[in-house]
């Protein structure tokens, strides 16, 4: 006994060390892993706090770039609008029966990464204004990422620009699925994977989310085709994708939330029994 | 003594915000960032208990993971640094370190740079081994380690010249 005592009080550093250590190697695999990364992370009410504080200083220099980018939303939407009013003219609408689908939060961006391997944002809405796990978060030009961890104030954003991300998208022209990866290497350019031969694909072409995934709205632009080659195996096509969004610039984003997510969860759940 | 402790506390609260609100942003070519916090390790007062030091550099690494959601990637890096640093003071400073008389702001520039810069390399390599996670992605993980240790030990050599080597 008193040799084990001895043996610890000599090597108490190398022991404290080996443990400091494997704590913060337990920490790191576990945030490699999707949905285990709940301790360490930026969605809380200290992070939050500071990352607000800079934020309310941070914005005033981007107050132009943020007008210009509004201003040509408004553009679009009005557009939208003017077209809509026009095809629905003729038909009768009952609007008890125009239930809404999605339901829409804007936030701010607290804090923005795209430098490291596995990025994440984080946004000053969380719990209290009912932002939830897997929702679709997008700016104007495009999606950004997936809710993946909230606190009551703030909320954590799998940004696409993650190893971990995993996105359903399509090719605009056609209706040929793939999945949204990112290889880590630029943040203007994401990987569409796992897509038909029989596709046509042609450089410059759009690609958009799938909606099948019911947590974005089909039809959301993600980016155009910036080149393609056959997957090693040779049945698929692997696609780069340059990005509508520069995720370097990020201010205000949407969150989405599809109403109808339970109902479709509960289906595709029960058919698989 | 007590100024030791607050003066440590200052440095510690200080570049853990510089680290969080202006290093983590820089993104130098993209992806270049100094590290700057771990300027906190290398002034540690050496006459210290080495296990004060642990537990300090492990709590600074995790309250910068806690702000760059990269799990406990900058904890193991800052505890790493903390630990070989009796042998990078030894290396680089001889004679000096086993006479316990180091004192950073009369040292010699040379030995200075020698001492930071082996720390440096030192803690990204492991920061960026643990954050990449894919020994297929070595290149990258080399690649980055010295760009931004190279920004690093600058901004550390700069930092540590203006703020300590005046007070003659």
């Amino acid at each position: 006994m008193q040799q084990i005592f001895n043996f610890v009080i000599r090597n108490k550093t190398f022991l404290l060390f080996i443990l400091l250590f494997s704590i913060a190697l337990t920490l790191t695999i576990q945030s490699h892993s999707y949905h285990r990364s709940k301790f360490i992370n930026s969605a809380n009410g200290l992070t939050g706090g500071l990352y607000g504080a800079m934020n309310s200083v941070d914005q005033y220099f981007n107050l132009k770039t943020e007008n210009d980018i509004l201003a040509e939303e408004n553009k679009l939407l009005r557009e939208q609008l003017l077209n809509f009013k026009t095809t629905i003219d003729s038909t009768f609408i009952d609007s008890s029966y125009a239930k809404s689908k999605y339901r829409v939060t804007t936030a701010d961006v607290y804090k923005n990464s795209y430098a490291a391997t596995n990025n994440y944002l984080t946004l000053n809405k969380g719990k209290k204004d009912s932002i939830k796990r897997d929702l679709g978060v997008m700016t104007s030009n495009g999606i950004i990422g997936i809710i993946d961890n909230t606190s009551n104030k703030y909320s954590r954003v799998l940004s696409i620009l993650n190893k971990k991300s995993r996105i359903n998208a399509k090719i605009k022209s056609t209706n040929h699925i793939g999945s949204l990866k990112w290889n880590g290497d630029s943040p203007m350019f994401v990987q569409l994977e796992d897509v038909s031969q029989f596709a046509p694909v042609k450089i410059g072409d759009t690609i958009e989310t799938g909606g099948e995934s019911s947590i974005f709205p089909k039809g959301i632009g993600i980016g155009t085709i910036a080149s393609f080659e056959t997957d090693i195996g040779g049945d698929t096509y692997n696609i780069e994708v340059k990005l509508f969004n520069d995720m370097t610039n990020v201010g205000k984003v949407y969150i989405i939330e599809n109403l109808e997510r339970n109902e479709i969860y509960n289906l595709e759940n029960s058919t698989n029994e | 003594m007590n100024s030791v402790l607050a003066v440590n506390i200052v440095r510690f609260v200080l570049l853990l915000l510089v680290q969080v609100l202006i290093c983590n942003h820089i993104n130098f070519f993209g992806y270049i960032n100094p590290y700057i916090y771990i300027i906190f390790i290398f002034l540690f007062p050496i006459r210290e208990e080495r296990l004060i030091l642990l537990l300090a550099s492990f709590l600074l690494g995790m309250m910068i993971d806690l702000f760059s959601d990269s799990g406990g990637v900058h904890a193991a890096a800052a505890v790493s640094l903390a630990y070989v640093r009796p042998i990078l003071l030894k290396s680089s400073f001889g004679m000096l370190y086993e006479h316990q008389s180091i004192k950073f702001s009369t040292t010699e520039i040379g030995s200075l740079i020698s001492y930071i810069s082996l720390g440096t390399v030192v803690h990204h390599l492991i920061l960026f081994s643990l954050e990449i996670f894919n020994i297929s992605n070595i290149l990258l993980i080399l690649q980055k380690t010295l760009f931004s240790s190279i920004f690093t030990i600058i901004l550390s050599v700069l930092i540590i010249i203006l703020f300590s080597r005046n007070k003659k």
